[in-house]
């Protein structure tokens, strides 16, 4: 009689068991491939933004020697100021090019004219200009004299010695002209034109020239609308976690509130646009795309993610430390304040740093109340018009010109260092003050 | 000479700070008698608490003098002269308050908690004002187009609706178009973040080393906070152009803006979400459970398929609707990747749109809120609104009844 073989053995057991083992390892490598691919992705996102950006953060300029002629700025020898800011300073820088290259005079008629404008386009044309005319605005005197002055170039030229322009095409399909090309190559070996830190990027506001746009106004936008937020999200939203989890009565209500503020964390951030958009805007008789108002809405989007940060934050507190309280003789309040909320203060700040460095990177609300405007300004008010950083990303990158897409990554690169930044230090804030029980 | 109400705002507080320090003082020296040293009356409450009391109510009744004064329009000096005279008034009350019995602290506590409840009660009044706000201007908008040529129409063209003098050209107002892009978009999101996301998790929580775990982890949390703007233009600037490329290298012609680039880099957004979510129901599955299966002989993928994934299927449904929800809600990476024509289409590799982009061309730029154009973004918004709030609703409820399972 044959022995009868074990299930766990022979050869169809160890066919079994190689095909388990298989699976076993294509399973354990289908979450490598899912990790490998989310931080792929990040690591895309990042460098597709870094690769553009971080060339918008320097800027070629030429140096020019700029005769303030006074028979074009002032004929009739006028040092008022306000008089001088209507002169005509695009003659003047015009001009300027015109004498650094004299050969442009020797072409005729239509010829001229066109190498004319090209000539000058080299140069911001608007850029240039407000350039000296704000020199003079601050000092009338130099009416007359000839002054040094470095403009920034204008952004097609900006590119083209990035080395972001083919210049492989034909002449037509291409922004910059040959006779531009030679120019620029001209000034670039004279050292006229050179690259340096582009500052306007950080001090600047918006332009509609992207060589002189910069992200000031947003930025402070930004600050302002923050500013409101955390003034109103931060003390309501402890407020209500510490009513919810120390004084509310068991009942309905109080269960619907927390169901309320569970749900309020996942309405899409458009809707709180809308809100703000019907009930501030058009009911509330508030300012349009003021900061004030886009404060309040984004406080409404990151009170509830206080909330649930700080209630976590209170209920990792021990109940020995409140029952200590208690039996001492403090009463509930006291032992709320005195005792639960200092020992919770690192993961409530946490909890609303984290909180509030998602309200910066919010845009569709903001665009709901109006806070898409083109400013040329810095916003002096919490009631003038102004715009966030994240929306300056989302202007910005609905222009075509090539210039543009270096100057929104490099936006994004703030509004990410920004982030970073505030994350970090929810962090370090975290390691370096919780406790753990 | 016109006061601002930062200024009326410091003058309460200062005037309240000055109460306080003088109800404390004459309190404590109430309570301590003339030589200091020896307690001349027993105290309900403490020195303090008379303090806040008084400054208290001088900062109560101040500021209400204020918001009165605002009211009624006083030029700015005769409202500053009442919120004085109310706060002298509650000065004087507050004096007489300072005495042995007085239970200074209960009536502080008192409106501590009550100023809690008020902060808890904005939560309803939010959820309140989205609802009414909604409805309310919906409600507007289908006084102009019946419901059910919004909820059924075919066809999606507002901006028609300006020129409404011209003949035949009121606009069309059939939302289909639209919710058949969102559902679009959010199923390529969905599909590709629920497989990665969930991968991710199992990964993590079931075969992942602490160190490798301490690593990889807050990675993923990264894509969860980059700015959604900044994924629409990556989108915009990278994923497009590189599908479009990849397309015609294949002879095929796809659009920059596609349903297919707007909802691959959605789902990169909604990986994080997922990983999190999952990951959290995968740890709460008792430990007993895998040992279980591990010691009948199951590998580790065994146990992970047939017994914690059955166990934790719940949470995972859960934290899929709440992807879902945030998915079908999320507005820049579609504004900026997914166009604005309302294609009635099943191909991914088409440009859609959807909801949030319609609310935001329809609102952005104009001022005018009368047009069935403009009113038309709210009843988008109230169906978004109801959409999202109930799949979350369900996931919640589904998740925490799961919890409760395993406690």
């Amino acid at each position: 009689m044959e022995k009868p073989i074990s299930i766990h053995a022979g050869d169809r057991a160890l066919k079994r068991l190689k095909k388990r083992r298989r699976s076993e390892a294509v399973f354990k490598a289908f979450g490598v491939a899912a990790i490998v691919f989310a931080v792929c992705a990040l690591s895309w996102l990042l460098f597709s933004i870094v690769s553009t950006g971080y060339k918008a953060f320097y800027q070629h300029t030429i140096t020019l020697e700029v005769e303030l002629s006074e028979s074009i700025l002032a004929p009739d020898g006028t040092r008022d100021p306000d008089t001088l800011r209507g002169a005509n300073y695009r003659r003047i820088m015009q001009d300027t090019m015109f004498e650094r290259f004299p050969e442009i005079n020797a072409l005729e008629g239509r010829d001229q004219r066109t190498a004319k404008r090209q000539l000058f386009d080299v140069m911001s044309t608007s850029g240039g200009p407000n350039h000296i005319r704000q020199m003079v605005y601050n000092d009338p005197s130099l009416v007359g004299q000839t002054i040094t002055v470095k403009v920034p170039t204008s952004d097609v030229v900006d590119q083209y010695l990035k080395g972001n322009l083919n210049t492989d095409v034909p002449e037509e399909q291409r922004n910059i002209t040959d006779r531009q090309i030679a120019w620029v190559k001209t000034l670039n070996e004279s050292g006229e034109i050179k690259a340096g830190f582009n500052s306007r990027l950080l001090f600047s506001t918006d332009s509609r020239d992207p060589e002189l746009a910069g992200i000031a106004s947003s930025f402070v936008g930004s600050l302002m609308t923050m500013f409101v937020t955390l003034l109103l999200a931060f003390p309501i939203g402890v407020g209500a976690a510490i009513w919810l989890d120390e004084f509310a009565p068991k009942n309905k209500f109080v269960d619907f509130i927390e169901i309320n503020i569970n749900n309020l964390a996942a309405v899409p951030s458009i809707v709180f646009g809308l809100l703000g958009l019907a009930v501030l805007l058009n009911w509330g008789g508030m300012p349009r795309s003021a900061p004030i108002v886009g404060g309040i809405v984004l406080a409404l989007l990151t009170f509830p993610t206080i909330v649930i940060a700080t209630r976590s934050s209170l209920r990792a507190v021990p109940p020995s430390i409140r029952d200590g309280a208690l039996s001492v003789g403090a009463s509930h309040v006291q032992a709320v304040f005195h005792h639960k909320l200092p020992l919770a203060a690192p993961g409530i700040m946490t909890g609303s740093i984290i909180g509030m460095a998602r309200a910066l990177g919010e845009t569709a609300p903001l665009l709901m109340i109006g806070m898409v405007a083109f400013l040329t300004q810095i916003p002096k008010d919490m009631t003038e018009p102004a715009t966030a950083l994240p929306v300056q990303v989302y202007l910005w990158a609905g222009n075509a010109e090539q210039a543009w897409t270096e100057r929104t990554s490099a936006a994004i690169m703030i509004l990410l260092l920004v982030l970073v930044i505030m994350n970090g230090f929810a962090i370090w804030l975290r390691r370096r003050l919780e406790k753990r029980w | 000479m016109e006061l601002s109400i930062p200024i009326y705002c410091l003058l309460i507080v200062i005037m309240g700070a000055l109460t306080f320090v003088l109800a404390k003082r004459r309190a404590r020296a109430v309570a301590q008698g003339a030589d200091r040293t020896i307690l001349a009356q027993s105290f309900h409450s403490r020195p303090n608490f008379h303090g806040l009391f008084a400054g208290g109510l001088v900062m109560l009744l101040s500021f209400n003098a204020m918001l009165a004064g605002l009211k009624i329009g006083f030029p700015g000096f005769a409202t500053i002269g009442l919120m004085i005279a109310f706060a002298a008034l509650a000065f004087l009350y507050a004096r007489t308050t300072v005495r042995a019995d007085f239970k200074a602290r209960i009536w502080v506590e008192r409106f501590v908690k009550s100023l809690l409840l008020i902060c808890s009660v904005i939560a309803v009044l939010t959820t309140v004002g989205i609802v009414l706000s909604l409805v309310f201007e919906s409600l507007r908008f289908f006084k102009e187009v019946p419901v059910l040529d919004f909820l059924t129409g075919l066809q999606w063209s507002p901006q028609t609706a300006l020129r409404a003098d011209q003949a035949g050209q009121s606009g069309a107002f059939g939302a289909v178009p639209i919710f058949a892009g969102t559902f679009l978009i959010m199923l390529v999101a969905i599909s590709l973040a629920a497989p990665v996301g969930l991968m991710i998790a199992i990964y993590l929580s079931e075969y992942a080393t602490p160190r490798v775990r301490a690593w990889v982890k807050p990675a993923i949390e990264i894509l969860a906070g980059v700015p959604t703007v900044v994924y629409g233009y990556f989108a915009l600037l990278t994923v497009g152009p590189t599908i479009r490329n990849f397309a015609e290298s294949l002879g095929a012609s796809v659009p920059t803006q596609s349903a297919i680039a707007a909802g691959s880099v959605m789902g990169v957004m909604i990986i994080p979400f997922i990983s999190s979510l999952s990951d959290d129901v995968i740890n709460a599955v008792p430990q007993s459970l895998r040992d279980g299966s591990l010691a009948l002989g199951a590998t580790k993928s065994e146990t992970v398929k047939k017994v914690v994934f059955g166990g934790a299927l719940p949470g995972i449904i859960g934290a899929m609707l709440l992807a879902i929800s945030r998915a079908v809600g999320e507005t820049m990476i579609v504004v900026m990747a997914a166009g604005t024509a309302a294609n009635l289409t099943a191909n991914p590799f088409e440009a859609v749109t959807t909801v949030t982009v319609q609310i935001v061309t329809l609102l952005t730029g104009d001022s005018e809120f009368d047009t069935a154009k403009t009113l038309s973004a709210f009843a988008l918004g109230l169906v978004l609104f109801i959409i999202t709030l109930i799949l979350n609703v369900i996931a919640l409820m589904i998740v925490r009844r799961y919890r409760e399972r395993y406690d």
